[in-house]
């Protein structure tokens, strides 16, 4: 069984970083999580965010979030991403896309067209 | 649904929308079948919804946030031979013991048995996007059992780290992975 021990670790490391309050993440990355969006992909597609954010030391930059249906269902799995009063809708998101977008969009600060809803109804 | 994982995750989000404060997942196997129960304590549904509620069609508006999950439950466990019931206490009636209980009955041995998948990406899911919820996940297995209780984990933390944060979130992972791995 896993240690609490390293539990405990988690704890004390991040009590000593600065505790940034909810909302006050610089990005946040919205998954669409209802049955249609589950169906069509979406848990594996949030599980990679998270991992990504973790592993990329993003914590407290960056928000992951999850969401109802939003009626756009024929889109799933959409993910929604916030900076400031921008959003970028992402549509037919995959884990290999959802990688990209941390890489290009939450690190590299460049959206990828070519995935947003924008481009996919041309 | 690919992976019964996923409607269990899809059914735990009832719970949650249901104002639940404790979610309970137990998966009990033997060599043959598979029982699924659901448990919450949240606000239960009248006697008149639940007689509807495994009706895709009889969904209004107002009852969106059930929708196709149950029915697609249903259809899942019915497909090997198997059942689902759905017992619900109304908050209104029963102040203390209000909640519903889902369980899902499965032959595994059947053609049309939708395999379990990845339950541990379902319950790390269901941590990160309700971090204030309780969950508690049980797998009884024929050999082992593999469990998780976020109530344990909260004591550890304290209330300055939520459950949410992705290092919890791997720890989840991480625990549960070797949990279903000791022993083989």
């Amino acid at each position: 069984m896993k240690s609490l021990e390293e539990l405990k670790a988690i704890r004390e490391k991040m009590q000593n970083k600065v505790i940034l309050r909810e909302g006050s993440a610089e990005k946040r990355i919205v998954v669409g999580m209802a049955t249609c969006g589950i169906a069509a992909g979406a848990r594996p597609v949030l599980n990679t965010f998270v991992e990504e954010i973790a592993n990329r030391n993003l914590t407290g930059k960056v928000e992951v979030g999850q969401t109802g249906c939003i009626g756009m269902c024929r889109f799933e799995p959409i993910v929604e991403v916030f900076e400031g009063d921008q959003r970028v809708t992402y549509v037919h998101v995959d884990s290999a896309k959802a990688k990209e977008i941390v890489e290009k969009h939450i690190v590299g600060g460049q959206p990828i067209v070519e995935y947003t809803i924008g481009a996919a109804e041309k | 649904m690919k992976e019964l994982s996923l409607n269990i995750l899809d059914i735990a989000q009832n719970s949650i929308h249901a104002d639940a404060s404790l979610v309970q997942i137990i998966l009990t196997e033997t060599e043959e079948t598979l029982k699924l129960e659901i448990k919450d304590d949240g606000k239960g549904m009248s006697e008149e919804f639940l007689a509807r509620v495994t009706d895709p069609f009889s969904t209004t508006r107002t009852t969106r946030k059930v929708g196709m999950g149950l029915p697609l439950l249903k259809l899942a466990a019915e497909q090997t031979g198997g059942w689902m019931q759905i017992a619900s206490r109304e908050r209104a009636l029963y102040p203390e013991t209000h909640g519903t209980e889902v369980t899902a009955f499965f032959y595994k041995n059947h053609l049309d048995f939708t395999p379990l998948g990845d339950v541990i990406s379902t319950v790390v899911s269901l941590v990160q996007g309700s971090p204030e919820v309780d969950f508690v996940f049980r797998h009884i297995l024929p050999d082992k059992t593999v469990e998780l209780e976020t109530q344990m984990l909260r004591e550890v933390l304290g209330e300055e780290v939520p459950l949410s944060s992705p290092e919890v979130l791997v720890w989840i992972r991480e625990s549960l992975i070797d949990q279903y791995g000791s022993g083989e």
